[in-house]
């Protein structure tokens, strides 16, 4: 198990350089002047344009430049934004609400994607799974943007369940629309995943053996089934949650809740180089290292994974 | 030569053959796309996915055939948001355009959009997975860091960086669009082929192909990779209906589409405006859009049902 750790955890090294490279590569070193977007059509005077690629490091080679922004990444000195807010400041106030939002969602797509997954598994082909299975389709081909306003027009504004926009105060009751229109995408991946899992481990011998063993059907269902076909949906939701945290763009941008998505939005409309690259990079980060750990959470499940190769 | 040794083999027709071991004879047998065809064409989901595709196909390429009115050309202030009249079947836009002619027209973008970005993801990824996969070796390493880099960037967050870059923010198209999703979902299609490369080459009959004289990279191309295609096509299905939402979700952010292209993304993200005192303008849109994804979400789904050896068996 200690070699597996070490060598998954040398393996997030080059995926995170890799990535931050692409990211910083893409947004300071292609042809176009981040600090002239920033003026537009007013042109500004030439010490003003030299104090602030100084500022932003710009004045300095590539990959000197690249150098000091990961140094200063790994010790959260992200710089400030292009209206002089400190970023480490403005990305800790949105975090704790994003990731309250992809948590949120989480729980709602795995509880109600593996309740609706396992009773359609085990009812393989009867009427219940198969109208499961076409509202999981449909699920998947609505947008998210397109669920978003629909559940904001009817929840929202029509029947008044929940308020139609978060605003300032996010909190775990008033982010749940947003969350369920966050989860729903991937609730049917979960759902159609533990459906298939399901249904194949039922005739399994093992299976077989519990049921001629005398065992009750929820005792075998529960330990014995669930427990076996749980191993890929822990790992898809697992890698699930980094997926979460780029998909809250959208669903943040509808309900107006004050995330990072919504930082980041407003960065790229507005151009800023500097707090784009910040926020990707903690993103990404954030996004190894949860793959990294449900790897670990998955080679600690299932010996066969860590003893293979 | 005399033998006093007894044979004891059973004559023919002490066992007689079953129904069950007859092979016939007269009859090519079955490939596996024949066999898929013959599956397929008793779907239910199957027909309906692809007829509706075929409308979809019909809609983009003559809109002219389903409305006469001009989707930009007559949007009058006067009619804004007001509803169905008679011409005019579905109201008319804040800017006081018919919906209808908007939703007929809007459908080209979105499905060009679909098709170009899977047929540049099956170009590059099938030819970089099948050589990686069937030679192995440096470009199999690289391939597998590189799509390792590309895993960790949700596509989204990935997108928006693309689109923001000033080549592409200042000749935002099709083609830009186009760029953005093949640059960012081509590892996926490089993953899929790479495994079902590495699951046939050494199968004997590309073994046999060789011995017979045939090329390295010829018995690739014509042997190996053929038999390697199921997996390939089934992704290439559902990531039209994919790429399809995320064409329409880069327009609903304002980083897809130009708002000069007629898309059902760009129309919704126009309808927020309205949402609240006449939503129509913007469901319409979106149900064209998620119609159009449904299908092809159903014929992925049908697809790899038909090419899936397990279900076979049955």
């Amino acid at each position: 198990m200690v070699r597996y750790i070490l060598r998954r955890l040398l393996q997030v090294i080059p995926v995170f350089i890799g990535t931050t490279l692409l990211v910083y590569y893409m947004v300071f070193a292609l042809p176009g002047d981040p600090i002239a977007a920033l003026f537009g059509d007013r042109q500004p005077p030439q010490s003003v344009i030299d104090a602030l690629r100084a500022q932003y490091n710009l004045d300095q080679p590539f990959w000197v430049q690249y150098g000091i922004f990961l140094k200063n990444l790994f010790t959260f000195n992200l710089g400030v934004d292009f209206t002089q807010q400190p970023i480490a400041a403005a990305l800790a106030r949105a975090f704790p609400v994003t990731a309250m939002l992809a948590v949120e969602a989480l729980i709602i797509q795995a509880v109600f994607g593996i309740a609706f997954g396992v009773f359609a598994g085990l009812r393989k082909g009867k009427l219940f799974d198969s109208t499961v299975l076409i509202m999981s389709l449909v699920v998947i081909a609505v947008p998210t943007f397109v669920l978003g306003f629909v559940f904001q027009l009817v929840f929202g504004v029509q029947l008044g369940w929940a308020k139609p926009t978060v605003g300032a105060n996010a909190d775990w009751g008033n982010l749940i629309l947003p969350a369920v229109v966050l989860g729903l995408v991937s609730f049917a991946y979960v759902l159609r995943l533990t459906r298939a899992s399901v249904s194949e481990n039922m005739n399994a011998d093992y299976v077989r053996t519990a049921t001629a063993k005398g065992l009750s059907r929820p005792r075998v269902v529960m330990a014995h089934i669930l427990r076996n076909s749980l191993i890929p949906v822990v790992t898809y939701l697992g890698a699930n949650l980094g997926g979460l945290m780029g998909g809250a763009i959208v669903t943040e941008g509808i309900f107006n809740v004050p995330g990072v998505g919504n930082k980041l939005f407003q960065a790229i409309q507005r151009s800023e180089g500097p707090t784009i690259v910040a926020i990707v990079s903690v993103l990404v980060l954030v996004f190894v290292v949860t793959n990294l750990l449900v790897d670990l959470l998955y080679a600690w499940l299932d010996p066969r994974i860590r003893y293979d190769q | 030569m005399t033998s006093n040794t007894e044979h004891f083999v059973a004559p023919v027709d002490e066992t007689p053959l079953l129904a069950t071991d007859a092979v016939k004879t007269d009859q090519a047998p079955l490939s596996l796309w024949a066999d898929a065809w013959r599956k397929l064409r008793r779907r239910p989901m199957f027909i309906v996915s692809s007829l509706l595709i075929l409308l979809l196909l019909t809609v983009a390429l003559f809109p002219g055939l389903f409305t006469s009115v001009a989707p930009n050309n007559d949007c009058q202030l006067a009619n804004s948001e007001a509803g169905p009249t008679s011409g005019h079947p579905l109201g008319f836009t804040l800017q006081g355009c018919d919906v209808y002619s908007r939703v007929i027209h809007g459908t080209q973008a979105s499905l060009s959009v679909g098709i170009l970005s899977v047929l540049a993801v099956i170009i590059i990824g099938v030819t970089l997975g099948a050589l990686a996969g069937y030679y192995g070796g440096w470009l199999d390493a690289v391939l597998a860091r590189l799509g390792d880099i590309f895993f960790a960037l949700p596509i989204i967050l990935g997108a928006l960086v693309i689109t923001q870059l000033p080549l592409f923010r200042e000749n935002r198209s099709v083609w830009t669009v186009v760029l953005t999703i093949s640059l960012l979902a081509w590892p996926q299609m490089a993953r899929i082929t790479r495994g079902a490369v590495i699951e046939v080459r050494n199968a004997d009959f590309v073994t046999a192909a060789r011995s017979l004289g045939v090329s390295k990279f010829g018995a690739l191309v014509k042997h190996a990779l053929p038999n390697a295609l199921a997996p390939v096509i089934v992704l290439a299905t559902l990531e039209l209906g994919v790429f399809i939402v995320l064409e329409a979700t880069l327009s609903f952010l304002g980083v897809g589409l130009p708002t000069s292209v007629m898309s059902w993304g760009n129309d919704i993200s126009a309808a927020n405006a309205s949402i609240r005192t006449n939503p129509g303008i913007l469901l319409y849109p979106a149900a064209a859009l998620s119609i159009t994804v449904l299908s092809f979400i159903m014929l992925g789904d049908a697809v790899r049902d038909a090419l899936d050896p397990k279900s076979r068996q049955r």
